[in-house]
């Protein structure tokens, strides 16, 4: 039978079966990643100190889970303000308004250009800088005070504090996006009839969605660790609730291996609705093939892409 | 009679590049030109200056008795807002080299947009309306298809029907041709065709000197940004004067 398919194979006019080539290498380093693996495994299984049983009372406790709600909140509320004004002030630095696009890139400036932990005290002192807020016109009447130590909460400056700063690293992200339309998108939608924010609403950002997605469900699993520092200003989010927690029984390693596996559990949600995201906005990519396909088809047949582009 | 499209002594300069130095044509209503000349002679920039996606520096420009782009009173010349230049826009259909359509629209996406945005048709209707066009050019199957999974030729029809779905008065055409591979330029070139006949009036920037003798009514050759000779195709394909003339269609044709 084998010597069959053999004889089968060398029929030029039948489908070809032939013999894949070997790559012992290949077999090699699955087996030294799949000992490793192994090891790892087993160590964290039959190491008694890392204390297991802990890790399974404290995981469902009460103050972690609320740790984890504040977490998860936090993080929601600075992406989402982050993002709008990331796309505010991308724009903005795109203006052909000079005030405008200097103003946008003073803010971006200041906010990447400062350690975040500074801003986050920063805000929540903003009393002793400016005792009270007055709302009224500029330079004009006064229709109400406000006592900024009062309207200031460890909650509002956390707020302040990461959507302030997130904002600066998307309007980058956003500024890179919309750059990445080709010119002549806006040519064809302005000959069209279309107004610039009609171009910028159905055409441009539609595309730039593909460029400014990747990053920003990278700098989203960021902020749900970055929004930790905001146990400065004595929040308890998860990190600060679980160092409360060893910190009276000293189990720090059960500990931090609970909010470890809360991160993860969280981080995996948002990769996966990321992912969802890139889909909805490639609708006209080939669905079957999935991003990891397409990744190693990228990594490995350049030659291919090449000619395709011609 | 007056002319839909009328040009009087156009400048245009990007900075000390003086690209357009005193154009002056006209163009009356159902007829096609064609406009050739050498690469950088200023044909892309004289057809984007017609629908001001460049504003010029000097003369005037008319279309369909409107002044593009600026407002004249009594004394003054007055910038228009982006919403007349909008307007004024609507009525003039571009077809890109490079095809430039949306590519996360579908065809029909593509072509039904226009209208449902900007002239606020009904979805319905924007929708029957691009259908019809895009069977019209012969795509009546790829309805659904997004450009990337068009040929080339295909793009370049589904561009001019997303130009038609404005319902323009006049189309302007930017060597739309000139980025396919050979065999694709037919189908495109008979949609073109096709147009005419219907009676569309059109400037088509072409290397194509087959389409413009049989298609076109005047053609114009530029060069260095001046308009150095323009009449019936045939005889100027024929008989060209000018020097400049000749050499350039001894190398095209
Ligand atoms: N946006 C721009 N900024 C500066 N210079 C420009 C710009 N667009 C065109 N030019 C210059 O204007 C001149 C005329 O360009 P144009 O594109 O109108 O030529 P063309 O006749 O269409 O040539 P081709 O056949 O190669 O398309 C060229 O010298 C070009 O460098
Ligand atoms: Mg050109």
């Amino acid at each position: 039978m084998a010597t069959g398919t053999a004889r089968q194979g060398l029929r030029p006019d039948a489908d070809i079966k032939a013999i894949p080539i070997r790559r012992p290498w290949r077999w090699a380093a699955t087996a030294l990643v799949l000992v490793l693996l192994a090891m790892l495994l087993t160590s964290m299984v039959t190491n008694p100190r890392y204390r297991w049983e802990i890790v399974a009372r404290y995981l469902l406790d009460g103050s972690v889970l609320n740790g984890l709600l504040l977490t998860l909140e936090f993080t929601a509320i600075a992406m989402v303000l982050g993002i709008s004004l990331g796309v505010l002030f991308a724009v903005m630095r795109g203006s052909s308004n000079r005030v405008l696009s200097w103003t946008a890139a003073g803010y971006i400036w200041f906010f990447r250009g400062t350690p975040l932990l500074v801003q986050l005290v920063f805000w929540f002192n903003l009393s002793a800088l400016y005792p009270t807020i007055e709302l009224g016109l500029p330079f004009g009447p006064v229709f109400a005070t406000l006592d900024a130590n009062t309207l200031i909460t460890p909650f509002i400056a956390g707020v302040l504090g990461l959507a302030l700063n997130e904002g600066a690293y998307m309007a980058e992200i956003v500024r890179a996006g919309i750059v990445s339309v080709p010119k002549g998108q806006l040519e064809a939608a302005s000959s069209l009839g279309m107004s610039k924010s009609m171009t910028m609403r159905k055409i441009v950002l539609p595309q730039a969605m593909r460029v400014i997605i990747p990053p920003t469900g990278n700098n989203a699993i960021a902020m749900l660790k970055t929004s930790s520092l905001i146990s400065v200003l004595a929040i308890p989010e998860l990190l600060y609730s679980v160092q409360i927690i060893y910190g009276r029984n000293f189990q720090t390693i059960p500990l931090l291996l609970v909010a470890s596996i809360w991160y993860l559990l969280a981080t995996s949600i948002l990769t996966a609705a990321q992912t969802r995201i890139e889909r909805h906005f490639s609708p006209d990519r080939d669905p079957g093939e999935s991003y990891g396909a397409r990744l190693r088809r990228n990594l490995t047949s350049r030659r291919a892409n090449v000619k395709e582009e011609r | 009679m007056s002319a839909l499209v009328r040009a009087e002594g156009v400048h245009k300069h990007y900075g000390r590049n003086h690209v357009l130095k005193g154009i002056d044509l006209s163009l009356e209503e159902g007829q096609v030109m064609c406009l050739v000349g050498p690469s950088g002679s200023g044909k892309s920039t004289f057809l984007r200056c017609v629908n001001h996606l460049e504003a010029i520096n000097r003369g005037r420009l008319w279309v369909d008795g409107e002044l593009i782009g600026y407002r004249q009173s009594a004394e003054a010349l007055h910038e228009l807002g982006d919403k007349e230049v909008c307007r004024q826009r609507e009525r003039i259909g571009m077809v890109f080299q490079s095809f430039n359509l949306f590519p996360h629209y579908t065809a029909l996406e593509n072509v039904a947009l226009g209208p449902s945005l900007v002239k606020k048709e009904s979805r319905a209707a924007a929708t029957a309306h691009a259908e019809e066009l895009l069977r019209r050019v012969g795509l009546g199957d790829k309805l659904h298809s997004y450009p990337a999974r068009l040929s080339g030729g295909q793009q370049q029809r589904v561009a001019i029907a997303r130009a038609l779905a404005m319902r323009p008065r006049l189309m302007l055409f930017d060597e739309p041709t000139s980025a396919l591979d050979p065999e694709l330029v037919g189908e495109v070139l008979d949609v073109m065709r096709g147009l005419a006949g219907d009676g569309m009036t059109m400037i088509v920037v072409t290397h194509e000197m087959a389409f413009a003798r049989e298609v076109g009514d005047t053609l114009v050759f530029m060069d260095d940004g001046v308009i150095v000779e323009s009449g019936d195709p045939r005889e100027v394909l024929a008989r060209p004067r000018h020097q400049r003339t000749q050499a350039f269609l001894s190398k095209v044709l």
